[in-house]
């Protein structure tokens, strides 16, 4: 059994790194890319989730329980932040009909 | 160890489809498999409590609000704005640039090949708790006012002006 539970879980590290900075820049890809205001948003939820998984991967690798209280904050923040903006975003679009980003660019002036 | 490539492909796979499909809904739940891949990840490194939160909160809670505000604004394939071939491939390089320079940074600190191998101990609901309730009894107080601030907030911004209709 131990052999097993090994056997799953011998990954190196860097590997761990990799691949959470590699979710992290697809969703600044999707931040970048999108006008959806809601898919924006979706984007920044998958760049929390990365760094979350790391902030587990390095509590494990040092065998510290800080890195997943953290995790269980970040998780809070991101529900407060979701109920706020979808909140906001119901209420540009019942101004504007349209979740699009460039119609907001009116708040320049 | 392969557990691990197989589902950070999926995670990977799933993340860029979120981000490339038009449709919003099918964005959703694409966005949700991925989570799913993540809450795997968290049962390799023994981090079951979080595993659990992840399922329940992410999934679970975030994401049915994400669905539920783009099936109340009515948003389908037709109605998304899309941005100009020109701005996505340069957001795609943009991206690449981040990634080229992330592992380029990886790669001058020194190799750190040691293998990750969770505490069985860590991530349980008893040690975590303990944690929790000792050295973070303020910042967990606070993020509850932080919770509550977001609740009215939410609340007052979605709210009908009564006055005005």
């Amino acid at each position: 059994m131990e052999n097993i539970v090994q056997n799953i879980q011998g990954v190196p590290l860097n590997h761990y790194i990799i691949f959470c900075s590699i979710i992290f820049a697809i969703g600044v890809i999707g931040v970048l890319i999108r006008r959806n205001v809601i898919i924006i948003m979706m984007s920044i939820e998958l760049m929390l989730n990365a760094v979350n998984l790391l902030l587990a991967a390095f509590s494990a690798y040092r065998g510290d329980a800080s890195g997943q209280v953290f995790v269980f904050f970040v998780m809070a923040l991101a529900a407060a932040e979701v109920a706020v903006g979808l909140a906001i975003i119901i209420m540009v679009y019942r101004n504007t009909k349209s979740v699009d980003i460039e119609t907001l660019s009116k708040l320049r002036w | 160890m392969t557990v691990f490539y197989l589902v950070a492909f999926l995670a990977i796979f799933f993340a860029l489809m979120t981000i490339f499909t038009k449709n919003p809904v099918h964005s959703v739940l694409y966005l949700v498999i991925t989570f799913f891949t993540l809450t795997i990840h968290y049962i390799l490194l023994n981090a079951q409590f979080l595993a659990v939160v992840n399922f329940i909160v992410y999934m679970g809670a975030i994401m049915v609000l994400f669905l539920f505000v783009l099936m109340l604004l009515n948003l389908n394939k037709e109605s998304e704005p899309m941005k100009s071939n020109f701005v996505k491939i340069m957001g795609a390089i943009a991206g690449m640039c981040l990634i080229a320079t992330l592992l380029g940074a990886f790669r001058v600190i020194e190799p750190n090949n040691q293998m990750v191998v969770g505490n069985e101990e860590v991530g349980l609901v008893k040690n975590l708790g303990k944690v929790l309730f000792k050295e973070f009894l303020l910042p967990f107080e606070i993020s509850s006012i932080l919770l509550l601030t977001a609740m009215v907030g939410a609340v007052l911004l979605a709210k009908k002006d009564v006055k005005k209709v």
